[in-house]
């Protein structure tokens, strides 16, 4: 009405799509195109890890979609997540082929050694890429359904429905630990060689999966925002804000949390299944709560039901994890972080005083010089 | 039998109790078709509770609750009850805090209510003018556009009922629409009502006697649970069982 942007997306929904659609062009092309010696190269490790805050960007966008429009807080979305991953993970194990330690052209490494002599009912069609790209949307589609569909229909919601959340991705976690769920157990998936012909290790195939990540972004951003600005958007903000009035009005407030929990659990498998051929491996470990839980700090950080933030709010993982592994001694992880990045920073201000800290200003604005590339390690 | 084949509305030995404390004992009550009718009684008296049971929020232990003769309200769910024709204005204003005044009354504007209608549903200019309508009546036009959240207690008890409007339901039933307001809020709620009556059938719960005077209406007297009397505001209040539980204190 009163702003007639298209779709309603906003000046900051246009400025992240701008962004993300020029480092899905930008980044690969000065990998590629420049010489490592040039000012302008961006070495693969960041193509890398820049692939993978793309993918969590997109998984932090699915739970803003749930959480802060519809005032789900699922604490299980890692589950949706490493589902998508490992339905990747199986295709590229199959992709492998001969090319296994054991040689053997059909089965996985991992059965051979279990002594396996056929492949297992649910590997099958997961040798065509095709079959494993709607695998990796529907697994974590037809799970959210039959969950949402249980827990939705009897009313579950706020506290008790983020903890079966939890103990939902909790329990595949323990399954796939498992070596008879015939996924791998305990190492999960790994040692991938190609994709559709493609080596995974070249720097074009990751250039290539980067340029994919963005774009599945900034697709998941367009399909949120569709569906926000629409009269179902305002039907699940209603929900979260009032839902009994919601369903006072006539509105089957059950069917609106299904819709939109299982759109969001394909989003988070379709990262999932973006994110497993650049890290190279998916083990049940991507099940563990703790993943859950931290994608939901970054979209609360980022600001909860603004889509936007929530996917910039992703970008903070590397350094949570760091200084969360680090518990007690958080302040020193940071200002051990400082420090180096004065010692980088100074040399160039020609000022050197190595292995002394900054004085009290300093620190900021070193840090800031010292780049977002290397923030994430 | 002709009572229920005339009624809108029909209850019949209705019960409900909480941890054993009987919130509805037993009541029976007709509202017939293009009636508006007043509930009041004192606090606890169960008028609330009742508002529960017709609209699903509240299932009884026993008893008889029909819709337009032949719906069984106490099978059927909240969602499912708002499309058979009845809408609800609860005690508490309750509107969409995060939602301007416009989506308030969009939400709840009569039409289809499933995932895939909502989805894809585009404003039309016929809803367009019935949005206008609503908001000329409830006064809210210039409004339109601000959070209902900012709105103020008065406004939000407008607002709802001009949610009800657009709802367009056969029964309204209105929880204490005058709840804080001012006098000249009130006189004007009950000149809003009386307009609405006009087309629809309302059932009222109101303490404010000046009111229920307005109205001028059929009154049901509750009492713990049950109704005590039932006629014109001026016959029940000559009641002496009423005077003694009620406009006795
Ligand atoms: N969910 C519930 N659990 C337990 N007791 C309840 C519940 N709902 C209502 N009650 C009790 O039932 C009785 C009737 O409550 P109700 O809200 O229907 O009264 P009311 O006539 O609307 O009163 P008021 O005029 O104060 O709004 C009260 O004693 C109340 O405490
Ligand atoms: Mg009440």
């Amino acid at each position: 009405m009163a702003r007639a942007m298209p779709l309603g997306l906003g000046r900051s929904g246009i400025a992240f799509l701008v962004i993300v659609a020029a480092a899905g062009v930008l980044v690969p092309f000065l990998n590629l195109a420049t010489p490592v010696d040039s000012p302008w190269h961006v070495p693969t490790t960041t193509v890398v890890l820049f692939g993978k805050y793309l993918c969590f960007a997109l998984l932090a966008l699915s739970i803003d979609l749930v959480w802060g429009y519809c005032g789900i807080l699922s604490l299980g979305h890692g589950a949706f997540f490493a589902l998508g991953g490992y339905a990747m993970g199986m295709h590229l194990m199959r992709e492998i082929g001969s090319r296994g330690v054991y040689g053997n052209p059909v089965l996985p490494d991992f059965m051979v050694f279990l002594n396996w002599k056929e492949l297992p009912w649910y590997w099958y069609g997961f040798d065509q890429f095709w079959f494993a790209a709607i695998m990796a949307l529907l697994v974590p589609g037809a799970l959210a359904f039959v969950f949402g569909a249980f827990a939705f229909r009897s009313r579950v919601t706020g506290v008790y429905l983020s903890i079966i959340t939890q103990a939902m991705t909790f329990a595949l976690m323990l399954a796939f630990f498992r070596n008879d769920m015939g996924l791998g157990g305990n190492n999960g998936l790994t040692d991938f060689k190609d994709v559709l012909g493609f080596d995974l290790q070249q720097n074009a195939t990751r250039c290539g999966l980067f340029a994919l990540s963005a774009a599945a972004l900034a697709a998941g951003f367009l399909v949120c925002r569709a569906i926000v600005s629409s009269k179902l958007g305002k039907v699940l903000v209603a929900v979260r804000d009032a839902e009994s009035r919601t369903r006072f009005i006539g509105y089957r407030v059950e069917h609106f949390k299904l819709f939109v929990f299982t759109v969001s659990a394909m989003m988070a498998g379709l990262a999932g299944a973006l994110y497993v051929p650049q890290v190279g491996i998916i083990n049940p470990g991507e099940f563990a709560p703790a993943n859950s839980i931290e994608a939901v700090i970054w979209v609360a950080v980022g600001g909860r039901g603004t889509l936007v933030g929530a996917a910039l709010g992703a970008r903070g993982r590397q350094r949570r994890q760091e200084l969360v592994h680090r518990g007690a001694s958080r302040a020193l992880a940071v200002r051990a972080r400082r420090a180096v990045h004065f010692r980088h920073a100074v040399p160039a201000e020609g000022a050197a005083r190595p292995g002394r800290y900054p004085p009290r200003q300093a620190p900021g604005a070193a840090g800031g010089d010292a780049g977002p590339a290397r923030n994430g390690r | 039998m002709t009572e229920l084949v005339n009624s809108l509305l029909y209850l019949d030995g209705v019960t409900v109790s909480f941890d054993g404390f009987r919130a509805l004992n037993n009541l029976s009550m007709v509202v017939a078709r293009g009636e508006m009718r007043a509930i009041i009684g004192p606090n606890g008296a169960g008028k609330t509770t009742m508002m529960d049971v017709i609209t699903g929020k509240t299932r009884p232990d026993k008893g008889d609750v029909l819709f337009d003769g032949s719906h069984d309200l106490t099978k059927l769910d909240e969602a499912a009850i708002a499309e058979l024709g009845i809408g609800r204005k609860f005690q508490r204003p309750t509107v969409f805090d995060s939602h301007t005044v416009l989506d308030n009354i969009l939400l709840a504007l009569k039409g289809p209510r499933g995932v895939f209608a909502s989805l894809f549903a585009r404003l039309t200019g016929d809803e367009r003018d019935r949005i206008d309508t609503v908001l000329a009546t409830i006064r809210l036009t210039d409004r339109r556009h601000e959070l209902a959240g900012r709105l103020s207690h008065g406004q939000k008890q407008w607002l709802e009922i001009g949610m009800l409007l657009a709802q367009d339901p056969a029964l309204l039933l209105v929880d204490e629409p005058a709840a804080g307001m001012t006098d000249a809020e009130t006189a004007e709620t009950a000149a809003l009502l009386r307009r609405i009556a006009e087309t629809h059938s309302v059932v009222v719960v109101e303490h404010d006697m000046t009111f229920v005077r307005d109205l001028g209406v059929r009154v049901t007297v509750l009492h713990e649970g049950s109704v005590l009397a039932e006629g014109s505001l001026d016959q029940v209040s000559a009641d002496d069982r009423v005077i003694e539980v009620y406009l006795g204190r």
